[in-house]
């Protein structure tokens, strides 16, 4: 993680509102649903320390309104879909419409295809990511958020094929989305250029040349579903360029060209189900691994198993690894002042669920650990269900780590507690 | 209960006629009391899963299940659920989507029951747009936080347990076989007793003995019709004396041998069912 950025909100984009007219034009005639939710969300810093840019204890205080619109054709397969919120944000002072999905949906015999914004979730792993290539929003995801706002929706197209032999999906993206970064402004974080503010930010252009292509070619291999990956795009964080490196002034931050090629299998083994993962992260503007400001291209590797321990208690254990190619030109052209990487940084997760009460009340725990950071995160929840529309979530993010420098580690001080009220309709 | 008591009726294709008239066949052989002597207990148990579980080729049904706690308090669930057999009596495979409540709409969740294998799960979560497998060892947790097991949705190995013919009674006008089942490994009942109708093979009740032999679960057909020709149960409860909860599962619809293919059971489905299903 080296850098910032504020993707917090996502509004809507022209293409959008093609979307939203192809909904609304055959809604007059066809199959209509509406639905959503109201979700009240706040989450408090524990740590009596507050970050110099943040006046509140508060790293997270809104309400969202939740509209989930869809409409079905008569006699063709072909639906829209429109899924956004309504939000106000204590903390920033702000009200608006998040657009967390909107699309047209076309089936015909083989091929599903999909045009607008769509959340996609690839890979097998648990919270860990090596061929999930899309947008994250780790925002939410460490200040309480219910879990489906860690995905953030890309604008493009999907076309899916199911063939005899092989499946495919293929993502087309014409429209650049960095993942959601944790900002100084309501985060305690490590930034080896903290005091240089003046920051701009290049997002790649929306051109044909720099237009993502993801595909994913799936089986069933016997027991297990096999998958190949490909990506052809950016790093969703940014790499910092000061232009200065002993007394910077101003810092750019952008996005560099990424390729990822990988594999996963997941299937029944050992009385649970066994997830395997590999991928080769090729940071495309720095082969030599020479530039500082540029990720070096890395190996990621998982092995997962998760299996039911008695009734309703499930338990998930997972190994992973990113092993950093061209380690030597790395420590050689890092800038003096920054804390170095280790060439191998691994990450064991647990992961404990308990149902109770007719499934009403839910445990569960979820911690990452990283032996070679020595930092964790341990995130422990508690769920009730109410009624049928109403629910409550309570849960915590506590972070720690020997060094204030690496990923889970810099935010130590970051401890929080969050509650979360849901009420659907 | 509301029985028609004709066995054939309506015309759902070949195969399904065949297998129909196989049964009545069975039913023939085994409503005569000569013969019922032969059918040991282990036969009738296997039977009355093919006319449970198994009824045509494949089934579509719209599901209601209704979750009442001891205090009246109540949890709706809808439901979806198709069903094809890959073979008579063995593998088959089951899709189910969620309606409501909202925190699960447009959930699925797929199974590929394998009588002799471990049988595989995938669940899909659609608010992350994420097909998963899940481990499918825990046959006897609660469906959905249901009073039913997974066992009673997609049904128990006949192998899993030991039977014995008890005797024959009548229960509610209905000449039934009384079974008694013991598991052979440890679950969370130690002996099942079930009334099955002679004439449809269905089980028409069964009690659970906790391991202090006490009497603490207790299921009932409480409606069977007769759908396309195939004796169904169309309502149903489980109830849990101990706790007081129990659970109404009401077929609002259901339809058999509408012509799933073996590829509908896939992940595609999964994250997109036809309209046709779901409505």
């Amino acid at each position: 993680m080296t850098g910032q950025t504020n993707g917090k909100v996502r509004r809507a984009h022209p293409t959008l509102m093609l979307v939203l007219a192809l909904i609304a034009g055959p809604a007059l005639s066809a199959d209509i649903e509406t639905h959503g939710f109201l979700l009240l969300n706040y989450a408090g810093r524990t740590t009596d320390n507050r970050p110099p840019q943040s006046d509140s204890d508060f790293l997270l205080g809104e309400e969202r309104l939740r509209l989930d619109v869809s409409v079905w054709a008569d006699e063709i397969e072909a639906s829209a879909r429109f899924k956004g919120d309504l939000f106000h944000d204590a903390v920033d002072g702000e009200t608006g419409l998040d657009v967390r999905e909107a699309y047209v949906d076309y089936a015909t015999d083989n091929v599903d295809l999909r045009l607008g914004r769509q959340i996609a979730t690839w890979g097998v792993g648990d919270l860990l990511f090596i061929n999930d290539v899309f947008p994250k929003d780790w925002v939410s995801f460490f200040s309480g958020r219910p879990l489906e706002y860690l995905k953030i929706g890309v604008d493009g197209a999907r076309v899916r094929f199911n063939g005899e032999v092989i499946n495919a999906d293929f993502m087309l993206i014409p429209f650049f989305t960095p993942d959601a970064l944790p900002t100084p402004g309501r985060f305690f974080l490590y930034d080896p250029l903290a005091s240089v503010t003046n920051r701009s930010e290049i997002k790649p252009a929306s051109t044909y040349d720099n237009s993502e292509l993801a595909l994913r070619l799936y089986r069933r291999a016997g027991e297990f579903d096999v998958a190949a990956y490909l990506y052809k795009g950016f790093w969703r964080s940014p790499g910092m360029r000061p232009d200065d490196l002993i007394a910077a002034t101003q810092i750019e931050l952008f996005y560099p060209e990424l390729r990822v090629y990988g594999a996963s299998a997941q299937g029944n083994a050992f009385g649970g189900v066994l997830s395997l993962e590999a991928g080769y992260y090729d940071s495309r503007d720095d082969r030599d691994g020479n530039d500082p400001a540029i990720a070096n291209a890395q190996s990621r590797f998982l092995i997962g198993y998760q299996r039911q321990l008695k009734q309703d208690l499930t338990l998930g254990v997972q190994y992973y690894a990113e092993i950093m190619q061209d380690y030597a030109q790395y420590k050689q052209s890092l800038p003096a002042g920054f804390a170095s990487q280790r060439r191998s940084r691994d990450t064991v997760t647990l992961r404990l669920e308990q149902l109770l009460m007719h499934q009403t009340l839910r445990l569960s725990l979820f911690t990452f650990f990283s032996p070679a950071d020595n930092d964790y995160l341990i995130q422990p929840k508690v769920s009730y269900q109410f009624s049928d529309e109403l629910s409550a979530t309570v849960g915590a993010n506590l972070f720690g780590g020997k060094k204030e420098t690496t990923f889970l580690g810099q935010f130590d001080k970051n401890d929080n507690l969050y509650l979360a009220t849901r009420f659907d309709f | 209960m509301t029985y028609t008591d004709t066995l054939i009726s309506r015309e759902p294709g070949m195969a399904a006629a065949m297998k129909r008239q196989f049964l009545t066949v069975i039913l023939l052989l085994f409503s005569s009391s000569a013969f019922s002597q032969t059918m040991n207990a282990e036969q009738i148990i296997e039977q009355s899963q093919r006319a449970f579980y198994y009824a045509a080729e494949d089934m579509q049904a719209k599901i209601t299940m209704q979750l009442i706690d001891a205090d009246g308090g109540t949890r709706k669930r809808v439901m979806t659920m198709l069903r094809r057999d890959t073979t008579d009596g063995g593998e088959q495979k089951y899709f189910i989507y969620f309606h409501e409540p909202g925190d699960v709409r447009r959930m699925t969740f797929m199974v590929w029951k394998d009588p002799v294998k471990e049988d595989q799960r995938w669940i899909f979560i659609p608010a992350v747009d994420l097909v998963r497998r899940i481990a499918a060892d825990d046959k006897r947790s609660s469906f959905v936080g249901s009073d039913f097991t997974y066992e009673d949705i997609s049904g128990r190995d006949v192998a899993d347990d030991s039977h014995t013919l008890l005797r024959e009674e009548t229960l509610a006008d209905r000449k039934a076989y009384v079974v008694e089942s013991i598991p052979k490994e440890m679950v969370e009942y130690s002996k099942r007793i079930s009334w099955i109708d002679k004439q449809t093979l269905l089980p028409l009740k069964e009690t659970y003995y906790d391991a202090q032999d006490e009497l603490y679960r207790i299921f009932t057909a409480d409606k069977i019709k007769e759908v396309d020709g195939w004796p169904t149960v169309t309502q149903r409860t489980m109830k849990n004396l101990k706790s007081g909860h129990r659970t109404e599962v009401v077929f609002d619809t259901i339809a058999y041998d509408v012509g799933l293919a073996d590829k509908d059971f896939s992940e595609r489905r999964m994250r997109r069912p036809p309209r046709a299903w779901i409505e």
